[in-house]
């Protein structure tokens, strides 16, 4: 298994009292499948993959990538994890304001030591990136922003991609387009894909489907 | 509303302590430091003032001695028979102790209507004043010290300057052992018709105006203009803490703002809101800076006291007035900083739309485009700074450095974003990219405090400079000009021929010190009388001089002049200049003579004492084998009986004479650790309020894969470079700040030029002092950084948009 995720709870300290967002959540994913992960706005998901990803520690339960126990691993252990097993799409797509889209776009493999200048134009022309490389990330559109986000978590060419609403900022045409990349990718190279949607439509093009709810998941 | 609205605004100074600290702290500071400075020169001037003030000499022509300092009592007589209504005046030192008293006789007889007030109701009155032992008037301070040393009571009185102390003419010519001498005569302003000439009555006498006895208040105003330079210098390095602070509080409420005014509230209403913030800020700094600069003073007055004193003579109070005007300008320089500082904040506040996202990233672009601007607006001034420093005058020199100081503020960000942008090609990997990438981006917030710290790195190390190079140039000339191995101080002309008679057969010399007063190109100043002795041909400082110049000086037919008196009356060898009573010498050539804010001529001793036969004999320099001058000077004292002080060594002169200087600069030594450390915390509250925002910036490249303790790392390391940076821009920038103190300022405030020397070896400690300075600043953001939960740096993803 790529993935596994064994019991897994975390809860949140916040201004009245702790929220348990996470109770025993539990799946499994491995190379070259896709799995959906649905749920009400508030559930949990992006905590779920922000906890896969190793930038958070869960409270209880394990969680296994590429063979690696995430809770057990240092600092600089889960940032190489991140680096170099991980591509993660936020939900929010933190692009580094300090870069332009092309930087931005080859950052995550450059310090991964796996910059392929082929694979990131290409990258590039498939999300339409192509007139905007000299841009800056603040003078982008939601969905531009978005489309630079989704090809600097591929372009270091992850094992397992954690993908929070890839598209959730674009119009329906587009959306389609990326996920026939990230299929694609998935097909092609093995890489495992775990990805938020609120749209059942989306979640059908996926290998599987888990729904979150009361801190537990559930297949479907 | 009105509530609603400041208790949102509130909320954010009660999330960010520190930056409330910080703004705080920063405008105490600056109202701390200027108040400080003014409180000294305000105390200072209100002693010059009484000082002239005392019986109206500030107002009254009066008649003095053609030269020297005392004229005869005859005169005096001859005048008033003749109808002439003046009142004498005899001033003079009397040894108090250790220390000593400067007193100041008077005649409440023929006192000019309404100059004198003598304390009403004093038991005796007027006859107790005049009668043996007398009584005395001192200022409070002043009286309690004298009693001791005087023979009548002293009474506290006010409108007498510090240290002086008041008392009958008669009285006081015998404490001064001066019977039948006076120093001046006071010209009543209406005088009886018909009178004969004064010059006719009394021909060894001339007039003074009362403008030119102003002299203390003149001589002092350089160095009094020197200490509020530096006291708005300080100032304005405060504001920049200020501004960094309020500024980054607008940029991170923004979102407040926006919010406030969606819900309904008037963009007036809400900037009215921000205006009573920043007063209630303004005013609760300003009280604590006032105080602060009051405790500033009371400490530095007393080294301001005694540079005044051994410079110029001036006596001023040790102890400070708290007085209304303070408080009052205190807090007005608190008021106007902080709006000033927060001027940009208002005006964005002002204009900000209801609609349109937030985009602080696009604030920080924008900003760097200004950079731009402001290195064109900082290079206009520069070049208006060296024109400026080309122009003669005092208040061209001053004009030159703040342009050069404020030009080299503005050009700094955009040299630095030229110096990141330059070496950003060569960086290696894509870390080293994005963090100079990011450190350009960081120009525009951290630039205020890095134009703070350079600033203040450039103020010390030109004042470093000037201060060592004249240090350096002090000790040469003093151990150039004192060669004599013993100075004998006679206690009158009899006894210093006895002196004279008794060294000759034991030494290899006995030189005359004599000198009288009298006005040199119609400034006061001094006329010294030298012996043609190798002591003066071989080792006296000359700056400029003719073919055989000692020839000259030695045939009694030149003189040398001082630098000051040369550079002030533009004299050069070869000109002529005329001595007081119209006797015509060359000017054979120029000498330096730090230090004294007096004009001073050298002539052969039998000329001075041919031409004012009044003049004193009473001291000898005295050349002897070093290792019998201990020997001497013991039997000196044993065989005439001098007292001490009388015989005094090469050594104990120039000790005195370095002590004073080493006073001289601490104050500025004291104003300029200040200043660096005003120009730290700038630096720290912007990083600190920088820290806020910077989440946004750091927590993507720490989800892609870098550990906290290594973006902690590069933002100490960030700060460390910028740092290094801001020491090689303020390095040039104060070797030309010392250049103009050294050439220009003190040229036109002292009327000498000092050669510059380097002190690479201080530049070190700076940079060290400026590298900890920042390494310190930024190590608590950057500790921070690294125990960040990953939690807080997970929510910027959920806030940030
Ligand atoms: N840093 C945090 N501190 C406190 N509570 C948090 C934090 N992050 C998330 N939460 C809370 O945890 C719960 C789950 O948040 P999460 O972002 O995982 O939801 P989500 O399922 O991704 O929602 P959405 O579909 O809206 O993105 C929410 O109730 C949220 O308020
Ligand atoms: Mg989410």
């Amino acid at each position: 298994m790529l993935l596994e995720v064994d019991g897994v709870a975390k809860t949140y300290a916040t201004g009245d009292g702790p929220v348990a967002v996470l109770r025993a959540a539990s799946l499994a994913l491995d190379a070259g499948q896709s799995l959906a992960l649905t749920g009400e706005s508030g559930s949990g998901k992006s905590t779920l993959l922000h906890l896969v990803a190793g930038l958070d520690r869960p409270d209880a339960g394990r969680i296994r990538v590429a063979g690696r126990e995430v809770g057990s691993l240092d600092d600089a252990g889960r940032a190489r994890l991140r680096r170099e097993t991980v591509g993660l799409i936020f939900q929010q797509f933190n692009l580094i304001p300090a870069l332009d889209v092309a930087a931005n776009l080859a950052f995550q493999a450059r310090i991964a030591g796996r910059h392929d200048r082929g694979w990131c134009d290409a990258l590039a022309g498939r999300l339409g990136l192509g007139p905007l490389l000299r841009r800056w990330p603040e003078e982008l559109s939601g969905g531009q922003q978005q489309r630079v986000a989704i090809g600097r978590a591929l372009a270091a060419r992850p094992r397992l991609i954690l993908a929070d609403e890839p598209t959730g900022s674009l119009d329906e045409a587009t959306g389609e387009a990326v996920l026939d990349l990230l299929l694609g990718l998935v097909s092609e190279t093995g890489t495992a894909l775990l990805m938020v949607t609120h749209s059942l439509r989306l979640a059908g093009r996926l290998g599987g489907r888990v729904h979150l709810a009361g801190g537990r998941l559930q297949p479907c | 509303m009105l509530r609603a609205g400041l208790a949102a605004l509130a909320g954010h100074w009660r999330r960010h302590p520190l930056q409330l600290a910080m703004a705080l702290a920063g405008l105490a500071l600056a109202t701390a430091l200027w108040t400080g400075v003014q409180a000294i020169n305000v105390e200072a001037r209100s002693s010059y003032a009484r000082a002239a003030a005392l019986l109206a000499q500030d107002r009254l022509a009066r008649l003095v001695p053609l030269v020297g300092a005392r004229l005869d009592e005859a005169d005096f007589v001859a005048l008033r028979r003749a109808g002439w209504l003046v009142a004498p005046v005899i001033e003079g030192w009397m040894p108090a102790g250790a220390a000593r008293l400067r007193l100041v006789g008077i005649d409440p007889l023929t006192a000019p209507p309404g100059a004198l007030a003598l304390p009403a109701g004093e038991a005796g009155g007027l006859a107790g004043f005049i009668t043996p032992p007398g009584r005395f008037l001192a200022d409070a301070a002043t009286a309690p010290a004298a009693a001791a040393h005087l023979p009548g009571p002293v009474a506290a009185a006010e409108g007498v300057a510090p240290g002086v102390v008041v008392g009958d003419v008669g009285i006081v010519q015998g404490l001064l052992d001066a019977e039948g001498q006076l120093s001046r005569l006071l010209l009543w302003p209406e005088q009886p018709a018909g009178l004969p000439a004064w010059q006719a009555v009394a021909p060894g006498l001339r007039l003074e105006t009362p403008a030119a006895a102003g002299d203390l208040a003149r001589l002092t105003d350089s160095f009094h203009l020197n200490l509020t330079a530096f006291g708005l210098f300080a100032y304005v390095v405060g504001l920049f803490i200020v501004h960094a602070a309020v500024g980054l509080a607008f940029e991170q409420r923004r979102a407040t703002f926006r919010t406030l005014r969606a819900l309904g509230m008037p963009v007036a209403t809400l900037v009215a809101l921000s205006l009573a913030e920043l007063l209630a800020m303004a005013l609760a700094a300003g009280l604590a800076g006032v105080a602060l600069g009051y405790l500033l003073a009371g400490a530095l007055l007393p080294d301001v006291a005694a540079t005044l004193r051994g410079l110029y003579g001036a006596a001023v109070a040790g102890g400070l007035a708290l007085r209304a005007e303070w408080w009052a300008a205190g807090l007005a320089m608190a008021v106007a900083g902080t709006l000033v500082a927060a001027a940009a904040g208002l005006v964005r506040l002002a204009r900000l739309p209801v609609l349109s996202a937030a985009r602080p990233r696009a604030w920080a672009r924008a900003s760097a485009r200004l950079i731009g601007g402001q290195a064109a607006a900082g290079a206009g001034l520069l070049a208006l700074a060296l024109g400026a420093g080309a122009l003669p005058g005092l208040p061209a020199a001053f004009a030159a450095v703040a342009a050069l100081l404020l030009g080299a503020a503005l050009v700094l960000p955009g040299v630095l974003a030229a110096a990141l942008a330059a070496v950003a090609p060569t960086a290696r990997g894509p870390v080293a990219g994005w963090f100079l990438a990011d450190t350009r981006l960081q120009l525009p917030g951290l630039s205020l405090a890095l134009m703070a710290l350079m600033l203040a790195l450039a103020a010390n190390i030109g004042v470093g400079t000037m201060v060592s190079s004249f240090r350096l140039a002090f000790t040469a000339w003093l151990d150039q000009r004192l060669v004599s191995e013993l100075y004998v101080t006679a206690r009158d002309d009899a006894e210093a021929a006895e002196v004279r008679e008794w060294l000759a057969p034991q030494v290899d010399a006995v030189l005359p010190i004599w000198s009288v007063e009298g006005p040199l190109a119609g400034l006061p100043g001094e006329i010294y009388g030298v012996a043609d002795h190798a002591t003066y041909r071989d080792h006296w400082p000359l700056i400029a001089a003719m073919q055989g110049a000692w020839d000259r000086v030695a045939a009694g037919r030149a003189v040398m002049a001082s630098e000051q008196l040369a550079r002030r009356a533009g004299l050069a060898p070869g000109d002529a200049l005329v001595l007081p009573g119209g006797v015509r010498v060359e000017v054979a050539g120029v000498y330096a003579d730090y230090g004294n804010p007096v004009g001073q001529v050298l002539l052969a001793a039998d000329r001075l004492a041919e031409l004012y036969p009044q003049v004193e004999r009473r001291r000898w320099a005295v050349r002897v084998a070093p290792a019998k001058a201990a020997e001497l000077a013991a039997g000196l004292a044993e065989r005439f009986g001098l007292e001490e002080g009388a015989v005094v060594d090469r050594a104990a002169v120039k000790a005195l004479s370095l002590g004073l200087f080493e006073r001289t600069f601490a104050v500025t030594a004291a104003l300029n650790v200040l200043t660096l450390g005003v120009a730290g915390v700038a630096l720290l509250a912007s990083l600190v309020t920088l820290a806020g925002m910077r989440l946004p910036q750091l927590a993507p490249v720490w989800a892609l894969g870098l550990t906290r303790a290594r973006l902690a790392r590069l933002e100490l390391a960030r700060a460390l470079m910028l740092a290094a940076l801001v020491f090689a821009a303020a390095l040039p920038l104060g070797l030309a700040l010392a250049w103009l103190l050294l050439a220009r300022v003190n040229v036109e405030a002292f009327g000498w030029r000092l050669p510059m020397h380097l002190f690479p070896a201080d530049w070190g400690v700076l940079l060290a002092m400026a590298l900890a300075a920042a390494g310190l600043a930024a190590a608590g953001p950057a500790r921070r950084l690294a125990r960040l939960r990953p939690a807080e740096l997970l929510g910027v993803f959920a806030n940030e948009r």
